[in-house]
């Protein structure tokens, strides 16, 4: 049978504010634990909430950059259960009345088409704390530093039909938080996670099939790896006759496979109701226009702009808008030398690749932005080579330099890459070779005017070789005048 | 509304009460009593009323984002019946 | 010394009669000797008492004394008091040393008062006898085989036997208003909002407020005045300026219209307390107050609907008692649900689990619409009865409690029949409307209280009508008799 894959995320972010969404705590990553636990996130007997203000105004910029309805009026909700991670025993959210309603993304897809992903809702949330298993002997450690960051829930339509897409929703969602500047994005922290809802339906009906979640999924890379296993393994029930089981499963990275939890699975029903301790949080337009006038550029829209006012391709454009630290080196590259195909090149070329190869981000390329402009700068005035630029590049990555761009100038001089252009000089050097090489000028000689073309190849190879730095354009007029000459 | 049995150990596992065999009968009698005292809401006439959460209409107040809490987990560990460096001990979580 | 006002004791002090540490040992005396029978006081605190009084004796010396150095008072174990055992009646508690200050505390603390204790009170404030505290009943110093009421009982009792001449309380349901009735003395319970709840262990936070418990109008205002006022770390709290309520004591009520709700002397009220609740009125009349009959047709479902949205805020609220961080936690737990399971069935009480059982069921999928909702629409419908006769009358009146003190033990085995207790003073809290109630009369020489219900943030002209009838009669001058 042909089965149709039914998609829907549900996206958490960590708000990056200083404090906590209800206390005074700090929401620093990478504390002692509980050290960053104030009497409030502990649920002490008598501590009330107080709403952060920063908290408010990160989601509402968030609402406005899916294009969503902004909540005039939202309502925290208690979402009662216990886990010893949830101190107070249920946790602070938004049912009702969430602070974001219906908005949308739009993705690109491999085929280069884009497709639209409507954004159910976001709401406001405090994230819990931490259990730690090693270390405790046949305890569990608890660690509540995180309880009470703030966090968007961001919730899907189940509209994506594909791990791969489920993964360009996921990576679309993290760059707009990025550029938002609301969420430091560093999976690897925890700062954004996926729960996977996924399910399969015969193709062509209407219905959905049983689906399963799964929890926390904290990679692009992971998503797209778990839902492909979900899939195949729902395929695989399903094919034999079988059933799913409405559930919640993790993925095993080191496996490639999900599992059921076992702990999550007693019946659960969590009482929501207002909180009695937190009031209607109510905003006007007055206060939403204010955001609005705050956002930044969007990926979207940068992109764009990629395209069309500076005429770089749509794929180029796709990469170099979709981070925000990578598009602003970008931007400040292209501006400098004041040529974006070139600066494109360079930063999806040789950046791209020196970011690899030494397994840092854009933020700890030891070459500026600023740098790499003047670098291209001087391959456009001729100064340099292509590969002299690159060898001005790898120094700077490697170390090399002040940092600053004035250091630029001097290391093309004391590394000798200055191009020569001077044609006296290299006449001189192209007479060297003709004389040197005999035989291959005689073999030149006999070949047909249409094809000298590419018989004048070895000849540069060696003009090169015998003189770093010279300007190939010039090497190539001279030789093909004398060489002419001679026959 | 009378409760049934099930529902009272149904009721204590979601707020997480051991209740013994022979208390059941009791809860069972009592909060089916309770409920129908609140049982005379039933009749009233709501059908334009807002629900009110809050006795006076007021609207939440917002903090500053800033970092006022300092660490104060040794003093705040002191009451706490189980602790092991730093961490909150509890029976192993499995999940 | 027992028998002074917190306003005599004030004065007294400022005039150098005594000292502070002199009437605070009085008073720590006069506990040590006579809470055994009354059991009023959960945790007595001497050392912290006296060094306070010193402190405060040492303040005045420098000249630096205000109207409250070196006052003794004492709080309900409901508000959290850093370093010293807050059980809220609890077992649950019994070992929580509160970490920090309630700013109820705060604000006593900088004023300069001395706090001799913590009072007792039912367990999680849920209860209107004082039968429910884990640290065992309350007795009524009026009558040692009847209840003081609840789930103030502690300060209510404390007040009247003159160990402590002025304690912090919190209300409910009628927590304030009814064991001040059945006690003999003043309770102001304030409007919702006005005193913050930052550091008062919550029961129901949409209906919980602190107030205070003395033995005149005059010093309930003086303490309302340390109390009352915004708090930043309470959400809830109302952002607005405090007036000095001892400035509007001695107003003139001349022209005043009261109200008197038909549904609250109906069949319920005793017919001998009907007489001294309406002997009272007269006598505001007799001042020049003018008198009209209200009514206040939802009066009836304020304990329906008090029943399903206290519970359903304390099932949550109660959550956090878990044995994780603080509090009772059993014995060998074998995993984490036997933790939560034994520690808190073992730390609360038969009426908090009541109370938790039934919330947890009214929130529960598919009772949600049916109850909470439900209630809360109710609700509205109750405020707007109040809404509805402020708009013809400035003050409210009526009894506080339909009998005068009952007997320990006569409604522990029926709830309900408990519960029924409060039907007078359970819509204020359902509205947020502040009430006091005031001794006027007593019947088989048991206390009665008058209730006074007052608009919105008028918590000044019930402490000014409090105080005219108080400079008119005697009743809150009367002592338990035998009392030493």
């Amino acid at each position: 049978m042909e089965w149709e894959v039914v998609i829907g995320l549900e996206i958490h972010a960590q708000l990056a504010t200083k404090s906590k969404i209800f206390s005074g705590a700090s929401t620093e990553f990478g504390a002692d634990a509980n050290t960053q636990a104030c009497a409030i996130d502990l649920g002490l007997p008598g501590v009330l909430p107080v709403f952060n203000e920063e908290a408010l105004r990160m989601a509402v910029k968030f609402g406005l950059a899916i294009d969503a309805e902004i909540g005039k009026r939202s309502v925290f909700d208690r979402k009662n259960y216990f886990y010893p991670d949830l101190p107070k025993g249920y946790q602070t959210t938004q049912l009702h009345h969430p602070i974001v309603g219906k908005g949308y993304i739009d993705i690109e897809l491999d085929n280069g088409e884009t497709k639209r992903i409507n954004v159910t809702r976001a709401h406001l949330e405090e994230d819990a704390g931490k259990s730690v298993h090693e270390g405790f002997g046949a305890m569990s450690g608890i660690d509540l530093n995180r309880a009470g960051t703030p966090l968007v829930e961001i919730v899907s339509e189940p509209e994506m039909r594909s791990a791969k897409e489920a993964a360009a929703y996921f990576r679309k969602m993290h760059s707009i938080v990025t550029y938002l500047g609301i969420c430091d994005g560093d999976l690897s922290q925890g700062s954004m996670r996926c729960d996977c809802n996924v399910s399969l339906r015969p193709k062509g009906q209407a219905e959905f099939g049983t689906r399963t979640e799964i929890k926390n999924v904290n990679s692009f890379r992971n998503v797209e790896r778990a839902i492909e296993s979900e899939i195949q393994r729902q395929m695989d029930i399903l094919e034999d006759g079988g059933r799913i089981i409405q559930e919640t499963r993790l993925y095993d990275a080191d496996k490639n496979e999900t599992r059921g939890m076992r702990s999550k699975e007693v019946a659960n029903d969590y009482r929501y109701f207002p909180c009695p301790d937190l009031l209607p949080v109510i905003i006007d337009d007055d206060y939403i226009d204010a955001v609005r006038a705050t956002l930044p550029e969007l990926p979207d829209a940068k992109r764009k702009r990629f395209v069309e006012v500076h005429g770089l391709s749509s794929v180029d454009a796709g990469v170099l808008s979709a981070n925000r630290e990578l598009a602003a080196y970008f931007e400040t590259v292209a501006e400098t030398v004041n040529d974006y195909k070139l600066a494109a090149n360079w930063v999806q070329g040789d950046v791209s690749a020196t970011l690899n190869r030494l397994e840092i981000s854009i933020a700890e390329l030891a070459v500026s932005a600023e740098q790499l402009g003047r670098i291209l700068q001087l391959i456009k005035d001729n100064t340099l080579n292509n590969g002299g630029a690159k060898e001005v590049f790898n120094a700077l990555a490697e170390g090399k330099g002040d940092g600053s761009v004035a250091c630029i100038d001097s290391l093309v001089d004391s590394m000798g890459l200055k191009q020569v252009s001077d044609t006296g000089a290299i006449e001189a050097i192209v007479a060297e070779v003709l004389a040197a090489n005999a035989k291959l000028v005689e073999g030149y000689l006999a070949t047909p005017e249409d094809k000298r073309a590419k018989a004048i190849g070895p000849f540069i190879g060696l003009v090169r070789k015998a003189a770093k730095g010279v300007n190939p354009q010039v090497v190539m007029d001279v030789l093909q005048k004398k060489l002419n000459e001679l026959g | 509304m009378a409760l049934e049995q099930d529902q009272v150990l149904a009721i204590a596992e979601l707020c997480r009460l051991q209740i013994s065999d022979a208390e059941v009968a009791e809860y069972q009698k009592n909060l089916s009593n309770i409920l129908d005292l609140v049982d005379q809401l039933a009749a009233v006439d709501t059908s334009d009323v807002a629900p009110m959460a809050h006795p006076l209409d007021a609207v939440q107040r917002l903090r500053a984002d800033q970092v006022t809490e300092t660490n104060q987990r040794e003093h705040f560990q002191k009451i706490a019946p189980a602790t092991e460096n730093g961490h909150y001990l509890v029976p192993r979580v499995i999940e | 010394m027992h028998n002074k006002t917190i306003a005599q004791i004030a004065r007294e002090l400022a005039a150098g009669e005594y000292s502070s540490v002199e009437i605070t040992q009085a008073l720590l005396s006069r506990i040590e000797q006579l809470d055994p029978v009354y059991n009023s006081f959960i945790t007595v605190t001497p050392e912290q008492a006296l060094a306070q009084a010193k402190a405060a004796d040492e303040l005045r010396a420098a000249g630096q004394a205000g109207i409250w150095t070196g006052v003794p008072m004492a709080h309900k174990d409901i508000f959290c008091t850093n370093g010293v055992l807050t059980t809220c009646g609890s077992r649950m508690l019994g070992n929580f040393v509160a970490p920090y200050d309630a700013t109820v505390v705060s604000n006593f603390n900088a004023a300069g008062a001395v706090c001799l204790g913590k009072t007792n009170l039912d367990e999680f404030a849920m209860g209107s006898s004082n039968e429910s505290s884990f640290y065992g009943a309350v007795k009524n110093p009026w009558d040692l085989e009847r209840v003081p009421g609840g789930s103030s009982g502690g300060s209510a009792a404390a007040v009247a036997a003159r160990l402590v001449p002025g304690a912090t309380a919190t209300d409910t349901g009628g927590s304030i208003r009814q064991p001040a009735a059945l006690c003999g003395i003043t309770g102001i319970k304030p409007t919702y909002g006005r005193v913050s709840r930052w550091g008062m262990i919550a029961y129901a936070s949409s209906l919980d407020q602190g107030g205070v418990m003395t033995r005149t109008s005059e010093d309930a205002a003086m303490m309302l005045n340390v109390m009352a006022g915004f708090d930043p770390k309470d959400s809830t709290c109302v952002d607005r300026a405090v007036p000095d309520y001892t400035a509007t004591l001695n107003d003139s009520i001349e022209g005043l219209t009261i109200g008197l709700p038909k549904e609250y002397f109906s069949a319920d009220l005793d017919p001998a307390m009907a007489q001294q609740v309406r002997a009272a009125v007269a006598e505001f009349e007799k001042m020049g107050a003018k008198v009209k009959e209200i009514s206040l047709p939802n009066t009836h479902l304020a304990i329906p609907v008090y029943y399903v949205i206290a519970p359903s805020e304390c099932s949550a609220n109660l959550s956090r008692m878990d044995g994780v961080r603080f509090g009772h936690r059993v014995a060998d737990p074998k995993d984490i649900n036997d933790l939560y399971k034994r520690s808190r069935s073992e730390g609360f009480g038969a009426e908090v689990k009541r109370r938790i059982m039934v919330g947890t069921y009214a929130l529960s999928a598919g009772f949600y619409d049916a109850y909470y909702l439900k209630a809360q629409q109710v609700r509205r419908l109750i405020k707007n009865d109040f809404v509805e006769a402020f708009k013809e009358v400035d003050v409210i009146m009526g009894p506080v409690t339909p009998t005068p003190a009952f007997r320990a033990g006569e409604k522990t085995s029926d709830p309900v029949s408990m519960y029924l207790e409060d039907i007078f003073t359970i819509a204020l809290n359902l509205a947020g409307l502040p009430g006091m109630s005031i001794p006027c009369g007593t019947v088989n020489n048991l206390p009665v209280g008058l209730q006074l219900i007052g608009n919105y943030f008028e918590e000044g002209r019930l402490l000014n009508l409090g105080h005219k009838f108080q400079q008119a009669t005697d009743w809150h001058q009367q002592a338990p008799a035998g009392l030493v």
